[in-house]
């Protein structure tokens, strides 16, 4: 009950911190919305459970990559943007394009919600550090250690293009 | 433990636990001018109370009555939210600090923590990611600087909130590198059950060493990485570049007045304490400490918590006596001090305590 009053009110936030993105015109209102979107997902992640992913959720997104976000507005001193019109495209094709996609979504899982298996989340402890630890380092070594090179080629690259002459 | 017995012990203990960190700090501001008058060859307060103990209420009364300065030319919302997010995320950080082991008043046996419980046979069980919750909490609380000084729309301002983001994004990384090693000794990131961990003395050899098993010895080189990026992230001397009064008149508060001043002020004192409480909990054997066996049982249980008190103060006590020793580093010099030494030094603890957990197990 409690849990389930709790998730409403995150997701709430959640979703009100997502259109407050979009609708601000300054940078630094929308990164601090992205800000509470990132804070409500992670407490979104501790009621599942997920206590890890939680705590990493805030220390990585909310924590590291929206203050670098912030801190690159400060640093060009962005202002307000402008507001344009509104372009033909999005009204004549991406109005109708949304429309029909969340239609048919919502019509597949009403229709289907028989079919659709369920994941229970049954064992107590799912969201522990140690299973993750077990779970990346033992079973999923090999792609773990995958992803740490593409992401350390992705610094290295970042590196060249910023120390490039002229 | 049924769930409204638990909220009203939770409501007491958040109070009580508040209300004793905010006198300290209180306290701690009137220590700092005490002690860095002797150390300047000066008195220090003296003229409100004895030995000038007063000298906080007055300085709080002064902090409400002043007039609350609202400048025409800031962003408002920003700059009324950016102290009170500091003040708030320091004062989270307490919530997951085990004090000691449990305490029994009128037949109700609570932990000393605000997040720990004591179930019906008797286990204390604590919220099992508290170290990464002080971390993230933290790396949160940037934003309160870093807003500060980007709503105020001053020059100083500005440039000591860059400052202060960029040190504290640094500093952060050789933070959390620096207690990998406590990670991998204890294999638990619950705050208590790596105090419980550190109980007793160290074996050498089978020889009983009389040394206590604290983590400070194997893990010295841990320890002062921890305690130099510590100071960094909580912009104290050598390392307060954000508020070097002679460059930036006084960083990233320059516009805050009266209260909204005082919130800055509390946060960064709320900051050290967390970092005091920490170093005390992961280095130095949290609440161990010799035990005193004739004194009534309520009293027994509050020792655990005076000896955890004693090494908080050692902690807070350095970081007065290193402000009135030490002068402050350059900014580029900090940079390279953060990046190019102390992150390496981090990386190769965790190689050298892995390597030697991975053998010994």
């Amino acid at each position: 009950m409690v849990h389930q009053v709790l998730f409403i009110v995150f997701g709430l936030i959640c979703v009100a911190g997502a259109i407050n993105l979009l609708v601000q015109r300054h940078p630094i209102s929308s990164a601090l919305s992205l800000v509470v979107v990132m804070g409500s997902l992670a407490l979104i992640y501790l009621l599942l459970g997920a206590e890890f992913v939680a705590a990493i959720q805030l220390i990585v997104y909310a924590g590291a990559i929206m203050v670098l976000f912030v801190f690159v507005i400060m640093l060009l001193n962005a202002g307000a943007e402008e507001r344009t019109r509104g372009s033909r495209t999005a009204l004549f094709v991406g109005v109708p394009g949304v429309v029909v996609l969340a239609g048919s979504v919502g019509w597949m899982l009403i229709n289907g919600s028989g079919r659709l298996g369920s994941v229970s989340i049954s064992s107590s402890n799912f969201g522990e550090t140690r299973n993750i630890a077990h779970l990346l380092f033992k079973e999923f070594l090999l792609p773990f250690e995958i992803t740490s090179v593409l992401i350390l080629i992705a610094i290295m690259g970042a590196v060249v293009l910023g120390k490039r002459e002229n | 433990m049924d769930t409204k017995t638990f909220i009203i012990a939770a409501v007491i203990k958040i109070a009580l636990v508040v209300f004793i960190m905010l006198t300290g700090v209180a306290y701690t501001t009137w220590l700092e001018r005490k002690v860095i008058g002797r150390i300047q060859n000066r008195w220090g307060p003296t003229r409100v109370g004895p030995f000038g103990l007063l000298q906080p209420l007055a300085d709080g009364i002064k902090f409400i009555l002043k007039e609350d300065l609202l400048p025409d030319y800031v962003h408002k919302g920003l700059f009324i939210l950016a102290p009170m997010l500091a003040l708030i995320m320091s004062l989270i950080s307490i919530a997951v600090i085990p004090f000691g082991e449990t305490i029994t008043i009128a037949g109700h046996t609570t932990a000393l923590q605000i997040s720990g419980m004591v179930s019906r046979s008797g286990d204390i069980s604590d919220i099992n990611i508290g170290l990464l919750i002080i971390l993230g909490v933290t790396s949160i609380g940037v934003y309160g600087v870093a807003l500060a000084g980007w709503s105020s729309n001053s020059k100083y301002s500005l440039l000591g909130s860059l400052r202060a983001s960029a040190q504290m994004i640094s500093y952060e990384l050789s933070l959390g590198l620096s207690l990998v090693g406590i990670l991998l000794l204890s294999g638990t990131l619950s705050l208590r059950e790596i105090v419980v961990s550190q109980s007793g003395n160290w074996v050498l050899g089978g020889h009983d060493t009389h040394i206590p098993h604290w983590f400070i010895f194997p893990q010295i080189v841990g320890f002062f990485i921890y305690l130099l990026a510590a100071y960094a992230e909580t912009n104290r001397i050598p390392f307060d570049m954000p508020e070097a009064e002679t460059e930036l008149v006084a960083g990233y508060h320059t516009e805050y007045s009266s209260m909204k001043f005082a919130m800055f002020f509390m946060a960064e004192y709320v900051n050290m304490f967390t970092v005091a409480c920490l170093a005390t909990l992961l280095f130095f054997g949290g609440w161990h400490g010799p035990a005193i066996p004739f004194l009534p049982p309520l009293l027994q249980s509050l020792v655990p918590v005076l000896w955890f008190a004693l090494k908080v103060f050692f902690f807070i006590f350095l970081y007065i006596w290193i402000r009135g020793t030490l002068p402050r580093f350059r900014y580029d010099q900090l940079m390279a001090f953060g990046w190019k030494f102390l992150l390496p030094l981090a990386i190769a603890n965790i190689i050298v305590t892995s390597l030697i957990v991975a053998w010994g197990a």
